[in-house]
Formats: C-alpha cells, structure tokens, sequence
C-alpha cells in the first residue's frame, strides 16, 4: 500500500471549551474518493474547517498528518498552497472584492508556491472561460464582489470554479451538492469526477444518497456524535438512506 | 519653493567666491532666505515672516490682521481627542531651508528600510530619489519633468505655482480670493495659518479651460518642504475643470509636531474641482511617541450655479488628524461630494469629516466615509449636513462605514443634521463592522498570505472612495493601506 494522503488519527477538537470531534482516524490514499455522512451537528463541517485550518478549533488530542508531514502546524495559506482546498458548505462574501481579481490572485498565489509561472491577466482570463464554461456559470459572476448577493446555487459553483482553477491535490467539498438543483448537480459531479486522478483524492461531505450515484466512492463514513460510527463501501450509503440514522444512536446508547 | 531658492541650497556654503557671486545675482531676499527666527509669536514676527517672503503691504496687514484674531481666540477644546497642550511660543514661525549638505548624495546613501517602503508603496523609481531628499543632481530628471509640465500648463492660460510666487506676480488674485473662503477667524488653527503661513501652491484655471493633466505628479516632486503652515488656494474660473492631488503615500518625516493647513477651493459658474489628499506623515511609534498633529482647514465654495467640488482623502498618517473638508453650496443646482478613508493604527487618533453647506437650491450633496481602526487607535467621523431655508429641494445623502481590526480600537460615528427647509431630503445610513475571522480564512484557504487577505479585504471596504482617486494613486493608496496596516491582524 502506498503511504495515505491524509491521515487522520484518533482527533478531538473542542470550540469554546466543548468537545465537537471525539477521536475521529480516518486514511485517505491517493486516488480515492471518501464520502463522509452523518446527522446535522455531528462535527463533519468541524471536521473539514479543522483540516483546512479554521480558526477557533482547538485540537485536544489525536494528529493529522498530510503527505507524512504534520498538518496542524501549517497555517491556511501554507495548506492551500500545498494543494488542500475545501469548497465551504457556506461560501463567505466579500463585498467590494472583484470574483476575477479574487480568483487570479488565489490562482497565482497557488501556482507561485508549485514553482509554476505566474499567470498574467490575459491568460488567466483564459483559463476562466474555459471553466466558467465547465460549471455553466454566468459570467457576469466573474465581475461581481465575491459572493456578495449570490445565490445558494451560483456560490456553489463558485465554489466549483475555484477548485478547478486550483486543482488541488486534496478536495474536501462539505455539502457543495446541497441546495442545487438537478442540473447543477451533474455539473458539480463532473466537476469533481474531472478531478478525479491517480495522485489526488476527495472527500465529500454529502447527505444525500443521490449525489453519490454521480460520484461514486470508494469508502463512506458516517460521522456520529463526533465520532466515526460507521464505515463501509458504497453500500453503507444506501443502507442509511433507508434506515436513517436512528439505529446509530440506539447503538451509541448501548 | 522659488527657483532661486533651489539654486542658493545647491550652492556649497564653504565656495566663498559662489556665494558672494549669488548674493549678488539674487540680491537681499537670497540672504534673508536663509534666516531662522527664534521660537515665539508677536506682531514683529509675522511682520518679519512677511518681509522675509518680500511680500507686498497688503498682505503683511492681512496677515497682522489675523494674528490679531488669533491672539484673542482660544485653542479648541478637544472632544474625542487625548491630547497635550501646545505651546505656540515654543514654536520657531519661520526657518530656513536645510543646506543639501547633510542630504545623502545618492540613493545607496538612504536608509534601505525606508527604500523598502518606497518599493511596497510601488513609487516609480525616478521619484524616489526625490522623496529621500537625495542632493542635486540625482533628482534632476524629475526636476526638469516638472519643468515640462509649466510649460504645458502655461499654454493653456493655466497657472499653477507656489503661494509667494502668487502673491509677487498674480497679487489681484489673491487680494481677490485669499481668505473668501475660510476667513482669517474662522478657527484657531485657521487664524494661525493666516498669520505666519510660509507656502503652499496656487492654482487658476481659467474661464472654459479642462486642466490637460492631473496636478499631481509635479505636486509630489515639490511637496517635500512645504513647511507646517501650508496655504493652498485654488480658483476654478467659469466653466472650467480642475483635478489637484495633494500629498505623497511616501511617508513623510517632519520635526515640526504641528501642521496647520488651510485649503481654500472656489468654483465659480460651471466649474468642477476634484481634490484629492494622501496623508501619510509619521504617525509616531508603536508606542505612540512622536507623530505630527494635523490640524487642517479645508473647505470649498462652489460659489457659481451648477458648480461641483469633490473633496477625496486618504488619510493614514499622522498621530493626530483633526480636518472637515467641506463645501459651501452656494450656487444653484451645486454638487458636493466628500469620499474618504481614514486609516488609525497603533495609538493614532483621527476625527475627521465634512460639513455640507447647503445654501442654493437643488443643491446636492454625497458623502461616504470609510474608517478603518486597528491597535489602540481611535477613530471618529463627524459630519454635519446644514440646509439652509432658502435651499429648496437639496438633498444630501451619507454613508458612513467603520471597519474593527481588533478589539482594541474604537470608531464612532457623529452625524448633525440642522435642515431648515422643508422640501429638503436628507438621508445617513451608518455600519459598524469587525474584519471577519471568516472572511480571513475564506482568503487564506485559498492561498493569499494573511496580510494579502487582510488588504484585499480592506480595499473591498474601500472600493467606492478609490474609485475616485486618479488611477495611478488608486494603486499606491491600496499599497499605502497595506504598509500602514502591517501587523494589524496577527
Ligand atoms: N464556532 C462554533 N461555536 C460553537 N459551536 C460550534 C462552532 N462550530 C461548531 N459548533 C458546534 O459543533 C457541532 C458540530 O457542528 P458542525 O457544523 O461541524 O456540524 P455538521 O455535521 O457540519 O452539521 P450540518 O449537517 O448541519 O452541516 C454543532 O453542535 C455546532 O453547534
Ligand atoms: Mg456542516
């Protein structure tokens, strides 16, 4: 087996001095897509912002290691340079900050840490028609204050775009399929399928069944009170679509 | 600054046989150039700032005249600022121009932390020797660009020189318009300047004419020395179009503590004068120590019918910063407009604003102001919105934003409304907000460094006062924003 991507071992992390993740371990290898499910509050937005490097998290105990390397000490910026991206489930507005501007600046910034060319305007321009194209996203978007007045469904394919643009070796996408409508949710799905490559991998946090029948994973975790209940293969998916998550906490009573 | 001054600073002073040869070239003034007078203010110091300056009878009697009022004035009492009494006879009203001796000869010889700034400030490189004060010939590229510019000003009936050599050569404008639109009593520091101002410049644009080009670049070349008592007139005649930028995003160091402005602007029938202001003088220390007090009057009489003033200001600099650009909306159908930011870091204190007139009917005004604390600072818009009973129809309508970097700083928001017409419409809106942690990490998770992120998000606050400063310092206004906010966020 080649070394994980992303290693996540028994973390608990407390907001405020409350305990949200109580020992979650998790592998990720290169190449796999992991499908993370569970109940409202039961930590999975907790769980991507920690990764991410949220502020306001306090990891009590447990480790997360990305590429072998402590991923804890890294600040946000160093992670997504390293190629971590976490499409948010609730895009932040920006007023005043131009999409494009936003975007070529995260793009370049990326692109400098890799050793890669700094794109100019023109290219990079470019390079966003292109995919602006792939997410069917309107272009007048682009020329919009970042997220400001979007809705529910444009931030989310913004949120698409800035992934693709990014191409990031790890995407975590925390219910970037809720609140789209049918369409959308095929582009999203080919969006992130378009990702899909050896050397990357993805975990999505879904609720919905539906969704992974467009993304297919390669494992899914029910995340339960702050813990991993549940994991299994595709299968799981469809079982808690069926049974709900009740028969969970009748075992967490136990 | 003369030209003839210019010349005397480059003249090495141990080069007996130069001097005696240019004493007698530029003759008295030359020699009285370089005098000092000793601290305190009376009756025979401002006569002597007057005579120092050649200045004719008239405006030696204006100026005891409003020494007169100052002596009986007293100094403001100040609302929200925390400040030290000043003692005006500790104060030297005149000092010579610094020999060129001591300036570094070239930029290797400069302080690379202050090059560094330039660099992050991205100050063309012709303009930063300027800026450091490096001797001669290094600047005269530069010089001879501003020379340029005269000329093609000059051309176009144009004139744009220094306050004294406006009162040598143009003095039926200045008895015409100094002091019509801030009034030697108007206010203490108003009353000062008026005294013992020492420079400034002087703008004309004449009936029908569109000022070519910005007045700006040629300002920033020659804004060094413009000393602590700074008088700037600006007459826009009818129908005309003027856009002056005053100051430097360069920081400015000056031993003077205290600077008293006064900026007058008249738009006669038609005409639009766009000013705009980057301060950015030292602030003093993390600590609070040092730091000039800015005490600045600055107001526009859009004096004609369908006349416009837009005052626009970045303020940054400065330990303290007290000024209300504003305008007098006399004429008919006359527009104001006041967009500012005001940036307080560290322990600097700012309460600043504008005051609209409103005294023509149909007349309009806009005001939208972005104010922006980090540290300890403390940072206050007060505004005040006057309708006059005449003024049939005005409207005014204010914005007024703070942003937190902290929560250690304070903003406040004062706005006045005194509307004695009734068909009037005058409408504030007011948000205080906190740089949002969310808004932080939503940038970084996408790459930008914290201090990228916090200046981009900065400038997006900002975004309606930049667009109304000429391009080129728009950029150097977003730089400034970030150097002055360095270390705001940890
Ligand atoms: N900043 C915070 N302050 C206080 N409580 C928090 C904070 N962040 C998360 N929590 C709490 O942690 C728990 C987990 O929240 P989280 O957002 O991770 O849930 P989730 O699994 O993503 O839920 P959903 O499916 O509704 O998105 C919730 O009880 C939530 O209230
Ligand atoms: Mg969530």
């Amino acid at each position: 087996m080649p070394s994980p991507l992303l290693e996540i071992s028994d973390l608990h992390v407390a907001v405020d001095g409350d305990a949200i993740l109580k020992g979650v371990s998790l592998s990720v290898q290169p190449g796999e897509v992991h499908a993370v499910m569970g109940p409202n509050g039961s930590g999975k937005s907790s769980l991507c912002h920690v990764l991410a490097g949220g502020n306001g998290y306090d990891v009590t105990r447990g480790s997360v290691a990305y590429r072998g390397e402590d991923l804890l000490a890294l600040e946000p910026d160093e992670r997504a340079k390293q190629g971590i991206f976490l499409a948010f489930q609730y895009p932040v507005e920006i007023p005043g900050v131009n999409n494009a501007y936003f975007l070529k600046a995260a793009v370049n910034a990326v692109r400098r840490a890799r050793g890669d060319e700094e794109l100019d305007a023109i290219d990079f321009m470019q390079l966003m028609r292109e995919k602006v194209k792939l997410v069917d996203m309107d272009e007048g978007l682009l020329r919009r204050p970042l997220n400001e007045g979007f809705s529910g469904g444009e931030k989310k394919r913004n949120e698409i775009l800035q992934m693709m643009l990014l191409e990031p070796r790890l995407a975590i996408l925390d219910e970037t399929d809720s609140g789209l409508d049918i369409d959308a949710l095929r582009i999203v799905a080919d969006g992130v399928n378009a990702l899909r490559s050896p050397d990357r991998a993805i975990v999505v946090v879904t609720h919905h069944e539906r969704f992974l029948e467009y993304v297919v994973p390669d494992h899914v975790h029910v995340l339960f009170e702050g813990r991993i209940a549940r994991s299994g293969g595709r299968t799981l998916a469809r079982e808690l679509e069926e049974r709900g998550y009740g028969h969970l906490r009748a075992e967490a009573a136990a | 600054m003369t030209e003839s001054l210019q010349e005397a600073r480059v003249a090495p002073s141990n080069d007996i046989e130069s001097l005696i040869g240019r004493e007698y070239e530029q003759g008295f003034i030359t020699d009285i150039e370089s005098e000092t007078l000793p601290p305190g203010i009376d009756e025979g110091v401002v006569a002597r700032v007057s005579e120092i300056k050649g200045e004719p009878d008239f405006m030696r009697e204006w100026r005891l005249e409003a020494y007169r009022r100052w002596r009986e004035m007293k100094a403001p009492d100040w609302a929200k600022l925390s400040i030290a009494p000043i003692d005006y006879q500790a104060i030297s009203y005149y000092s010579a121009p610094k020999s060129k001796e001591d300036a570094p000869k070239s930029l290797d010889e400069v302080d690379p932390k202050l090059l560094e700034t330039y660099e992050k400030l991205g100050i063309p490189l012709e303009e930063r020797a300027v800026l450091a004060g490096v001797a001669v010939d290094a600047v005269f590229d530069s010089v001879s660009v501003a020379t340029t510019f005269k000329e093609r000003l000059a051309s176009e009936g144009i004139i744009f020189c220094s306050f004294s050599e406006a009162v040598r050569n143009h003095p039926d404008l200045i008895r015409e318009y100094l002091g019509s639109v801030v009034p030697r009593s108007d206010n203490f520091f108003a009353a000062l300047n008026s005294a013992v101002f020492t420079d400034g410049s002087f703008v004309y644009v004449p009936r029908g004419v569109r000022c070519p080009m910005e007045l700006s670049t040629y300002f920033r070349i020659n804004a060094a020395n413009t000393g602590q008592f700074e008088r700037t007139l600006v007459i826009a005649d009818e129908g005309s179009y003027v856009s002056y930028l005053e100051g430097c995003t360069a920081p400015m160091r000056d031993e003077n503590q205290l600077h008293a402005a006064v900026v007058e602007l008249v738009a006669l029938e038609g005409a639009t004068i766009k000013y705009a202001t980057v301060q950015n003088w030292y602030p003093g220390d993390e600590n609070g120590v040092g730091g000039i007090y800015n005490f600045v009057t600055k107001r526009g009489d859009c004096r004609g019918a369908r006349s416009k003033i837009s005052w626009t200001q970045v303020e940054t600099g400065s330990a303290i910063t007290w000024k209300y650009p504003s305008c007098v909306l006399r004429g008919d159908d006359s527009v104001g407009e006041f967009y500012s930011v005001a940036v307080t870091h560290h322990h600097q204190q700012a309460d600043t604003g504008t005051k609209m007139i409103h005294l023509g009917r149909n007349t309009r005004s806009n005001i939208v102001s972005k104010g922006i604390s980090a540290g300890r600072s403390r940072n206050a818009y007060r505004g005040l919105v006057q309708v006059g009973r005449d003024a049939a129809s005005a409207r005014n309508y204010t914005q007024c934003d703070s942003l937190l970097m902290g929560d250690r700083c304070a903003a406040h928001t004062f706005p006045y409304m005194e509307v004695k017409n009734p068909s009037a419409r005058v409408e504030h809106e007011a948000t205080t907000s906190k740089i949002g942690e969310d808004q932080l990490f939503y940038c970084m998770s996408r790459g930008l460094s914290a201090e990228d992120a916090v200046s981009m998000i900065v400038s997006g606050f900002c975004k309606e006062v930049f667009n109304e400063l000429p391009m080129e310092f728009a950029v150097e206004a977003r730089n400034l924003l970030n150097v002055s906010l360095e270390g705001a966020i940890g």
